[in-house]
Parts: structure tokens; C-alpha cells; sequence
């Protein structure tokens, strides 16, 4: 059967690893080859890169970047960030990247999705979204959670499956960053309405709300985290120790 | 040297980058001549199979590669390229494949149900047969898949996976083998499968 995913999200900028709090207040933190390699070691089932550059110098950095990590590092390479046209699909594909990330792009043009699917193949366009709660309700977030769209989360999520997106990232604007654990009840909203792996962003602060995630939320596939693997304080490989001991398929 | 048969389809970013890790010298070429000169084939291979076999037919290669392997030189099949080895596929209709390793292409999404599909992830690998090219590797090694489409584990699965039912993982006939996962996203283990596909 295959497993559930551990996946380290690497926010690069100006060819540097940075994190940031609820997407404000970044902060630089280490060279992303470097990076790469270490939880490639660590049993890291896929990489994601995000280029949250906006010069164009940052930009060819970042390509850079992606060409080192993918000439060493053999495992799924997903990156996102800056993705607006079919033409941005086509420079990170060349440069070593497996799937690419689409999201306020897909919100300006939401025929991106279905164009990109048609020319990659469905397996290649990820839907990634940046969710928060407004008045109760689910809403989709552009520009890295700076502006609201007014958009539905689980309305956006069922357009872009049925548009031919491959895989949907959740990330929750309500929890990323402060470590109490991934957005549940969110997540459970939204992976049931799409027939896709659904990948789990924001909140992780610890191995057992891994533990949390997979066992009350079996239709989510992977989950997604950053600062709490760059410092070390939560090593990838004692995470997937603890879901196998608790039943869950991982990649050991 | 390794011939990778560039036919206009697929991303051979990580396959070149692969084999450059394990200082195996490969090209990426479409002339039959530079096919020809080499040692060893890999067809590789992403998106729908009527396109990438009418890519193939089209470039006159289809019953080229067939005669190279019939003539006993080693031809790798990697994902799609690995269902293109089979007789046939019933990818939106009904295609013939280079039929070099007898099986058929069927859809997933009819005998998984409750399962996603495309299967996209890591999945183990179950050993039927003591394959050269699985000889650096142990049975339950990991590997990644992203298909939407296989052959049923059969006479000529010499490893398989289980996804709600018995995925081919690894097809065998004489010199020429298909490898439905990719073994250039397969971290160790992928580059193992490389390393003794070379070595054959």
C-alpha cells in the first residue's frame, strides 16, 4: 500500500531557507542543498520549494538552487511560488522539478490549472491553498495570506480537482506557525470533497501531531512542515519511527 | 553508454541527473545511428500512451527499437515506457505497444475502488523473481510510483507492489525490463536498479 508522506517545506529566498510566523516576520536560516541533503538522509519523502522571491535576481537564484538540489537529490521535487503561466510550469520542470505548485496564479487564472494538466499531465499541477476562517467560513487567501479573496476553501478545492489538479496542499493561515497541531477540523472540510492526495500544512509542533493527523484524518495523504525540521527540534526520522509504531504505513 | 530514447515526451531532468551521479555515461537522442552505437536503452516516458506511441511511430522508431532489442541489447522501460513494452493498452481506447513483454495496460480506477488515482507515492516492492536487475536490492524496498494506468502482476512481474490490487512493479522478458515506478525519484534504491541495469 502506499504510505502516508513526511514532507519538509523549504520557503526560499534569495537563494537562502527562510521561515517566517503566520507568514510575517521572516527570518534566514540555512542553504537549501544543504538542507536538501540532510533530510534526504533523513528519510524525507518529497522536498517542496517554494520561491518567495520577487526580483528577478532572486528568481535565477532560486533556479539555481532547484537545478543543485535535483542533481543530487533523487526523491520528488514539488516547487511553487511565482507559478503564473504555462511558461513558468516549463523553466522549473527543465530545472529538475517534478510537480509544480500553483496558487495565487490559479486564482487570477483558474484555466491554468486545467492547461497545465492537459500539457504535464494531472500528476504535475498541485493546487496549494492558503485557508482561513472569515465570519465561520473556510476562505481561500492570495499573495502568501495577505489578501483576502472572498473565495471558498472547499468550493476552490473541488474546482481545482475537477479541473485536473493532481495533489491539493491545505495549509491552514489559522494555525501555520504556532505549533498546536495541524488544522483538523479544516482539513476534514475540505479532503472529503476531492479524490486526490491531500497534503496537510500548518500548525506541526510536535512527532505525535503527525500521530493526530494521520489517525483521525485517514483521507490525508502527506503532512507538511518547516521550522520545527529546520531547527531539528522534530527529526523527520523519529516521526516516521512513531507513526510506524502506531500502525501507520511509512517509508522506513 | 546508455541511449535514453528522446521522443518528445517527459521530463529527463532527474533520469540524466541519475545516471550522472552514478558516473554512467548516457545521451539523450532520437538518431537511430546514436541509438544503434550504444550499449544499452532506456525508454522513458510520461503522459498518455496513444500520444507517446504515435510520438515513437512517428519518428520512425517504433520498429527500431524492437528490432534493437530483439537483437539481445538491454532495453529499460521506465514508467509509461515500461506499459509501452507491453502488446497492449486500453488508455482512452485501445493501443498497441512495442510487445516485447507480454501483458495488457488496463485502468486502475476500475479495480480500486475507495483508492485514489493516480497512485502517487511510495509503495513497497514485493520479489517474485531473482531479477538482475533488482540484484543490489532487497525485497520490501521502497520505491515511487505515479500511474494511473498498470499491468497486473503476471508471468513476466518479476517484483510487484499492492495497491487494492497487484501492481507490476518490475517486468522481465530476456534482455528488455519495465519498471512501472521511477527509479530516478526512488532515492538509494532507484539508483540501484540504474547502477545494475548498467552493469548487465
Amino acid at each position: 500500500m502506499i504510505t502516508k508522506r513526511i514532507i519538509p517545506c523549504l520557503d526560499v529566498r534569495d537563494g537562502r531557507v527562510v521561515k517566517g510566523k503566520n507568514f510575517i516576520g521572516i527570518r534566514d536560516v540555512d542553504d537549501p542543498v544543504t538542507l536538501g541533503r540532510r533530510y534526504n538522509a533523513e528519510g524525507a519523502d518529497e522536498l517542496v520549494f517554494y520561491d518567495i522571491t520577487a526580483s528577478s535576481d532572486g528568481r535565477k537564484l532560486f533556479i539555481d538552487v532547484l537545478e543543485r538540489v535535483a542533481s543530487e537529490i533523487f526523491i520528488p521535487l514539488t516547487v511553487g511560488g511565482g507559478i503564473n503561466t504555462v511558461d513558468d510550469f516549463d523553466r522549473v520542470l527543465k530545472s529538475g522539478a517534478d510537480k509544480v505548485s500553483v496558487n495565487s496564479g490559479a486564482i487570477r487564472d483558474p484555466s491554468l490549472i486545467g492547461t497545465a494538466a492537459k500539457k504535464y499531465g494531472n500528476q504535475c499541477v498541485v493546487l496549494s491553498m492558503d485557508v482561513k476562517r472569515v465570519d465561520g467560513k473556510f476562505t481561500v487567501f492570495a499573495k502568501g495570506g495577505r489578501e483576502n479573496t472572498g473565495i471558498d476553501a472547499i468550493e476552490w478545492a473541488r474546482r481545482g480537482y475537477l479541473a485536473g489538479a493532481g495533489e491539493l496542499v491545505l495549509n491552514s493561515i489559522d494555525t501555520d506557525g504556532v505549533r498546536g497541531g495541524f488544522d483538523l477540523e479544516m482539513l476534514a472540510a475540505i479532503a472529503d470533497v476531492v479524490d486526490i492526495p491531500v497534503i496537510a500544512s500548518g500548525g506541526a509542533g510536535k512527532t505525535e501531531d503527525f500521530i493526530e493527523l494521520f489517525k483521525t484524518l485517514p483521507r490525508v495523504d502527506a503532512g507538511l512542515a518547516a521550522g520545527i525540521f529546520h531547527s531539528g527540534e522534530v527529526p523527520i526520522a523519529d516521526v516516521k519511527k512513531a507513526l510506524k509504531a502506531e500502525g501507520i504505513s511509512v517509508r522506513l | 553508454m546508455i541511449a535514453i530514447v528522446d521522443y518528445g515526451v517527459g521530463n529527463l531532468f532527474s533520469l540524466k541527473a541519475s545516471l550522472k551521479a552514478l558516473g554512467i555515461a548516457a545521451t539523450v537522442t532520437g538518431d537511430r545511428d546514436k541509438i544503434a552505437a550504444a550499449d544499452k536503452i532506456i525508454l522513458p516516458g510520461v503522459g498518455a500512451f496513444g500520444d507517446a506511441k504515435r510520438n515513437l511511430d512517428e519518428r520512425g522508431l517504433t520498429d527500431f527499437v524492437i528490432s534493437e532489442a530483439r537483437s539481445g541489447k538491454p532495453l529499460l522501460g521506465i514508467c509509461l515506457g515500461m506499459q509501452l513494452l507491453s502488446d497492449v493498452s486500453y488508455e482512452y481506447g485501445e493501443h498497441a505497444g512495442l510487445g516485447l513483454i507480454p501483458g495488457k495496460v488496463q485502468p486502475l480506477a476500475e479495480v480500486v475502488k475507495g483508492l485514489k488515482v493516480p497512485a502517487m507515492g511510495w509503495n513497497a516492492l514485493k520479489f517474485v523473481k531473482d531479477c538482475p536487475i533488482l540484484k543490489y536490492n532487497s525485497d520490501g524496498d521502497y520505491v515511487y510510483y505515479v500511474h494511473s494506468y498498470y499491468v497486473p502482476k503476471g508471468e513476466y512481474t518479476a517484483a510487484y507492489s499492492e495497491y487494492g490490487v497487484n501492481v507490476s512493479g518490475v517486468t522481465w522478458n530476456g534482455n528488455v525490463f519495465g519498471v512501472q515506478f521511477h527509479p530516478e525519484k526512488s532515492g538509494a534504491v532507484g539508483l540501484k536498479i540504474l547502477k545494475a541495469f548498467e552493469e548487465l
